[in-house]
């Protein structure tokens, strides 16, 4: 579904399910380079559990138009005029990885609009290597690599995936394929340079759910155990054995934690 | 810069797509022989159905041994996903059923495999799909006979029996500025030695029966998705961008991205069509394919020894194989085939039908029968067998002339295999 806001043209999915004023809402916000194809399952899950779905495409990632935001807090102050535009008074949301960080930051900034916050393969800081930011600068293909590659654990790697016939890490690695110049890097450089991460999570009053893949390279555990000491009213639930991509590594186990936070 | 490391392809033909069954410890993949999977509960059952839970439910729609079988050749493929098919034909139809419909229209190599001539110029043109046929050798041919309804273009990465090597970087290329798929069977070579994704096609099916088994014990089909096509831009395919009221008005490319083709072809085609595979028949391709890149190699070494004897002796009026210097696509496939051209080629006999038929009968080692790919080597002679109908006239017109013997060459010792071509080239002059 298509809507305008900030004066772009803007995708989001509704996982196949039709707006009800009265259902609650959900967001969920994807993570650098990426688009809302990676919440297909958990989006079709809460549209039949009647839940209002907003699975963005952020300005100028997936379907959306629009200047790409050039920080954490752009991103959040971008989700503020998506809320008003769409009336999303209050939401649960979601974020992986980038879209984590943005989910912290609107919780943060917005809290009145949060009902409930999940953060899925989150750090912060969330520094990002030299040579991916290097190589995500030059639009080379070697950045899509380095980040797929750490992206998943062994078993993404091997396969044996829950859904049928599908490869992790291919699927993973033609979605950031998708992206146009310049986005991979503008989101890397953008999760990079947020520093105030720690003081906006201890401000953070929602209820709130940190998702960590023991086998995470890009955003380790001991970085997102962190996080859950960092904001109040947070619990954690640990993914064994899984990546950062855990979205196609255990999805079945995602949607099970989100289900009990959303 | 450096690339992180990944598993290599000999790794991945043994392990892609399988992990250590987490309750038994079985390391081999086993035979999940069930025709269905038991539901927690109900709401995850209809999660199932609403594809909002990753599982089986059916195995006409998947199965955890087939799955091990799909991601194995995707992950091979360098494809986002596959599916397993009851048959090679299966995997094609299954493949045009998902992007062409009723009075659309498809551009196709015309050297192809027999049965998938006919499924393209007879039983689909029954069904209101229309193909035009080509000269594999000529990328403007198929640029011509694109039209507004045309929907996908298709040949053999090594065409039969004349073994033009498909130009699949220029044919890509034709494709995509026209907003269509590129799709290649790419049986002949396996993705040990082309993967044709990786020059810029976009679907890419195998008949299994052949060199990805090995064994000839079983008939298959598999069908990758390479994730690389963008079908909303394209706008061309209904099926992909536009809702399905089948299922709840999806959009499968909106939510399934790069691996919508493949979703969509599961979703519908295999679903409503239904030609999956047993579950054992994907454990035995497994089996075969575990020993892919040993046995291919094996097939090229064993092919180009029989080729360099062939190409001396006096009985074989011609030869031809694209490693052959001469052949008039030996550099196009020095790049897109670099480790060989497969193991299945023809040549001329000298003294046409009758000199075929008594070379045929006096050979030991090689198998007379019409498959070809096995472990163990294979002949067959289209004028008295195949196309044993047609008189000359038509055989030429076919691209078959009457001596034409086609040799499917296997494992065994080389000396074996050219000590009894030797025989039944002999005996074919005898009067």
């Amino acid at each position: 579904m298509y809507a305008t806001i900030a004066n772009h043209k803007t995708f989001f999915s509704t996982g196949s399910g039709i707006h009800n004023p009265d259902f609650p809402s959900v967001i969920f916000l994807h993570g650098a380079g990426m688009d809302h194809t990676i919440w297909v399952l958990a989006s079709r899950y809460f549209a039949r559990h009647n839940f209002n779905v907003f699975a963005f495409d952020f300005p100028g990632h997936g379907r959306s138009q629009g200047e790409l935001c050039q920080s954490i807090n752009e991103f959040s102050d971008w989700l503020n005029d998506a809320s008003i535009e769409l009336n999303i008074n209050e939401a649960a949301i979601v974020g992986h990885s980038m879209g984590s960080l943005v989910a912290l930051n609107f919780a943060a900034r917005y809290s009145q609009k949060v009902r409930s916050l999940a953060l899925l393969g989150t750090s912060t800081p969330m520094q990002v290597a030299d040579q991916l930011l290097e190589a995500s600068r030059n639009n080379h293909h070697d950045a899509i690599d380095m980040a797929n590659t750490w992206s998943h654990s062994n078993f993404g790697h091997i396969g044996g995936n829950e859904s049928p016939g599908l490869v992790m890490t291919l699927g993973g690695q033609r979605l950031l394929e998708r992206a146009k110049d310049n986005v991979f890097f503008t989101d890397l450089n953008a999760c990079n340079s947020f520093v105030n991460g720690a003081e906006l999570a201890a401000s953070i009053s929602c209820e709130s759910l940190i998702l960590v893949g023991t086998k995470d390279r890009m955003t380790a555990p001991i970085s997102a155990f962190k996080v859950a000491e960092l904001i109040p009213n947070s619990r954690t639930a640990t993914l064994n054995q899984c990546g950062h991509s855990m979205l196609s590594e255990q999805p079945n186990a995602v949607l099970d934690a989100l289900i009990t936070i959303v | 810069m450096a690339k992180p490391p990944t598993l290599k392809f000999d790794t991945l033909s043994l392990h892609a797509g399988q992990q250590a069954d987490p309750i038994t410890g079985a390391r081999a993949t086993p035979i999940y022989q069930s025709a269905s999977f038991v539901f927690k509960d109900t709401d995850y059952a209809a999660g199932l159905f609403n594809m909002e839970r990753a599982g089986h439910v059916y195995s006409r729609l998947s199965n955890p041994t087939n799955a091990v079988l799909e991601e194995r050749i995707a992950t091979l493929d360098n494809g986002v996903g596959g599916i397993s098919t009851a048959s090679g034909q299966a995997a094609i139809h299954l493949a045009i059923a998902t992007l062409v419909s009723a009075g659309e229209h498809i551009v196709a190599s015309r050297s192809i495999y027999g049965g998938t001539h006919n499924l393209l110029d007879y039983t689909l043109r029954r069904f209101g799909i229309e193909t035009t046929f080509v000269n594999p050798r000529s990328p403007d041919a198929f640029k011509r006979a694109i039209k507004k309804n045309t929907k996908l273009i298709f040949g053999e990465i090594l065409g039969n029996p004349r073994l033009e090597v498909l130009n699949i970087p220029v044919l890509a290329e034709i494709a995509h500025n026209a907003g269509l798929p590129l799709m290649v069977d790419a049986t002949f070579a396996t993705p040990y030695l082309c993967r044709p994704i990786d020059f810029g096609a976009n679907i890419v099916m195998h008949s299994a029966t052949k060199f990805l088994s090995g064994h000839g014990v079983v008939i298959g089909g598999l069908l990758v998705d390479g994730g690389n096509f963008d079908w909303e831009a394209s706008g061309k395919h209904k099926t992909m961008s536009d809702p399905y009221p089948g299922f709840q008005n999806l959009n499968f490319a909106e939510e399934f991205g790069p691996a919508a083709f493949i979703t969509r072809a599961r979703r519908e085609g295999l679903r409503d069509f239904g030609a999956c595979m047993s579950p054992t028949t994907a454990f035995q391709i497994l089996q075969g394919m575990e020993t892919l890149p040993l046995r291919m190699q094996r097939h090229v070494e064993n092919t180009q020894v029989i080729v360099e004897f062939l190409a001396e002796q006096e009985e074989v009026e011609w030869l031809n194989h694209p490693m052959l210097p001469d052949h008039p696509d030996h550099d196009l496939a020095q790049s897109l085939l670099p480790k060989g051209c497969g193991a299945v080629f023809s040549f001329g006999i000298k003294g046409g039908r009758g000199a075929g038929i008594k070379f045929i009968e006096n050979l030991e080692l090689f198998s007379h029968l019409a498959n070809v790919g096995d472990a163990k080597s294979l002949v067959i002679h289209p004028a008295s067998t195949t196309h044993h109908r047609m008189d000359a006239e038509a055989l030429v017109s076919a691209g078959i002339s009457e001596g034409l013997i086609r040799l499917s060459v296997g494992l065994e010792d080389p000396s074996d295999l050219t000590f009894d071509l030797r025989r039944g080239l002999r005996a074919s002059q005898k009067g």
